[in-house]
């Protein structure tokens, strides 16, 4: 009994770890970007796929290549909003007028992402096998990968939430987020900060897949239900909330490992219940104020 | 004099318009089967997209659940279309679609902004999760088997469910209905103010545009043979209006028209001669559009227009 909870809340947390990640990304592009990223999960099967790369080809341990990735999907995205969505950006009449137009240019770029994808690596299934030796807590048994995953996660997030807090860099960031127009006002390079926080959200998303890559097999379509798990986790979290975020992924992962627990199917449907229930309810989400 | 010259403008547009509708309706009759089976997917996407318009147009909140009421009449059809006749089955489509929209409507339409299109977005996909799970375990198979209807039929319905489409859609323009659509999506607070029932006309406007994609759902069912859940509840279908509107320009009655049927036919054209390339280039041109044509193709088409009429008093 007691190893089957263990089992079930601890599957929870692993998996809650990674969606965080990937919520991180998504909530700081929307909550201070102001783009609904339909395409994070693309950036995130980008990552995934270099590590496999990587790995495959010259025998880079995955660890080493958040160092190849996080920097690649970086600059994707910071080159993407300075080229496209700043151009958006500054066309559009209002903020509203805004979010969609990136949101559907975004989903333009999931198709462009997502298809050069399958030119360059196919349609078929990938994966490697790094670090999957058994690992014991209390009874309950996980592969070491799922454990160093979640530990990378936890170690990034919070790594993330300092550079917010304490940098200067960071308080360009949180000032831009409450109001562009006076962080431009107050010598904030706004073009500048609204992409590199578009970069980092691409980052974190590339992040989530070189871990995901090492855990999971990978292949080109797996981007979309990332995104989608991203949008659930940061409506539970609250928008544009990191420790919400972190939050919201874990409330995800614990839930999804409860009802998988029972009935399999279920899990995903579960997912937008609880999605659902808590946007009519509570629409700000978790912590939201 | 200037009435005289309005009057005959208008005369001459209805005249065109009738002209129009007459080539559509005989054209199955001297046109071949493939151009009609394009003319009906045409339709279908135009229909889905000017409905769309109609609530998200003036109103400015994008729903993406066109997908949802496609599908639940995508799913009447596959159910009931053994049972009843076709135009019966459309009608509860329709209406089935319509409910589904009050009912979600007079939930959601509370929320702003963009929580509204991911609460649409989310609708789709826990729709299609429970029925996947609700087949899948409850009924033990997937999908479900539809009743074909030869084409000829299927763009028949389409003409008369597009007319009805756009006939609805000019009433409600020229409306209370829609100009109390046009304060919300300008200033909702200040339109609750002076004493629009705000709620209402939401999800009235709402449902009815629900109404149009699920009759169009259960009767574009019949040429798939096979649907399953991954098929009636693609996202896919909600983004694409959105796209197609967003394409065509939303100032305009015939903006969305023109937006999707461009679109679509410029899917068929890609895939049949780009297969592999097909969702990329695709997703290009969207890019493109997106980022270059803030009017869409209406707006373009007029800015050129100006241009080229301007330039020519100044040359003479």
């Amino acid at each position: 009994m007691i190893v089957t909870i263990l089992n079930i809340v601890i599957a929870g947390l692993l998996m809650g770890g990674i969606y965080a990640l990937i919520a991180v990304g998504f909530s700081l592009q929307y909550g201070v970007a102001r783009v609904l990223n339909v395409s994070h999960g693309e950036f995130m099967m980008l990552g995934a796929f270099i590590t496999w790369m990587f790995y495959t080809v010259f025998g880079v341990n995955p660890l080493v290549s958040l160092a190849i990735s996080g920097p690649i999907t970086l600059i994707i995205g910071f080159l993407l909003h300075r080229t496209l969505l700043t151009r958006i950006r500054i066309s559009s009449a209002s903020l509203g007028v805004f979010e969609g137009k990136s949101m559907l240019a975004s989903f333009g770029l999931l198709f462009i992402i997502q298809n050069i994808a399958i030119l360059i690596w196919g349609n078929a299934v990938k994966g490697y096998t790094y670090l999957d030796s058994s690992v014991n807590i209390g009874g309950a048994i996980f592969a070491a990968n799922r454990l160093v995953t979640l530990g990378f996660a936890l170690v990034i997030g919070l790594v993330f939430y300092l550079f917010l807090a304490r940098t200067r860099l960071g308080k360009a960031i949180r000032a831009a987020a409450q109001d562009p127009a006076t962080a431009g006002l107050m010598g904030v390079n706004i073009n500048q900060v609204l992409a590199i926080c578009f970069g980092f959200g691409a980052l974190m998303a590339g992040f989530g897949g070189v871990l995901i890559s090492m855990c999971f097999s990978i292949q080109p379509t797996m981007g979309f239900q990332f995104t989608v798990i991203a949008i659930i986790v940061v409506v539970l979290g609250g928008l544009g909330s990191i420790p919400g975020s972190f939050i919201g992924g874990f409330v995800l992962g614990l839930v999804g490992s409860i009802v998988s627990h029972w009935q399999p199917a279920l899990s995903l449907a579960a997912y937008y219940m609880l999605f659902i229930v808590l946007l009519i309810v509570k629409p700000t989400g978790i912590l939201g104020k | 004099m200037d009435i005289g010259r309005v009057f005959s403008k208008r005369s001459f547009v209805l005249g065109l318009l009738l002209l129009l509708l007459i080539l559509l309706a005989t054209s199955p009759l001297y046109s071949p089967r493939y151009t009609v089976v394009l003319l009906s997917n045409i339709f279908m996407y135009v229909v889905i997209t000017v409905s769309w318009a109609i609530f998200s147009g003036p109103t400015g909140y994008i729903s993406l659940a066109p997908a949802a009421f496609f599908g639940a009449g995508i799913y009447t059809s596959a159910i009931l279309g053994k049972i009843f006749p076709l135009p019966a089955v459309i009608g509860i489509g329709g209406l089935a679609s319509f409910c589904l929209a009050l009912l979600v409507g007079a939930l959601t339409l509370r929320l702003r902004g963009i929580y509204f299109t991911i609460f649409t977005f989310g609708l789709v996909e826990l729709l299609r999760h429970l029925l996947l799970f609700w087949e899948c375990t409850v009924m033990g198979r997937r999908g479900r088997i539809v009743i074909i209807v030869d084409n000829t039929t299927v763009y028949y319905f389409m003409l008369i469910i597009f007319v009805i489409l756009m006939l609805t859609a000019y009433l409600i323009r020229r409306s209370k209905l829609g100009l109390a659509l046009q304060s919300i999506g300008e200033e909702e607070d200040a339109a609750a103010h002076t004493g629009v029932n705000v709620t209402m006309v939401k999800v009235i406007t709402f449902a009815i545009s629900a109404f149009f994609m699920g009759a169009t759902g259960s009767i574009m069912a019949t040429k798939w043979t096979y649907i399953d859940p991954y098929i009636a509840f693609n996202p896919l279908y909600s983004f694409m209006p959105v796209l197609m509107a967003i394409f065509g320009g939303m100032g305009h009655l015939y903006g969305p028209v023109i937006g999707a049927a461009i679109f679509t036919y410029l899917e068929e054209f890609l895939i049949t001669r780009f297969p592999y390339y097909y969702m990329l280039i695709f997703g290009i041109i969207l890019v493109i559009a997106i980022v270059y044509m803030p009017e869409g193709i209406v707006g373009l088409i007029g800015k050129l227009w100006n241009r080229t009429s301007a330039r020519k008093p100044s040359h003479t």
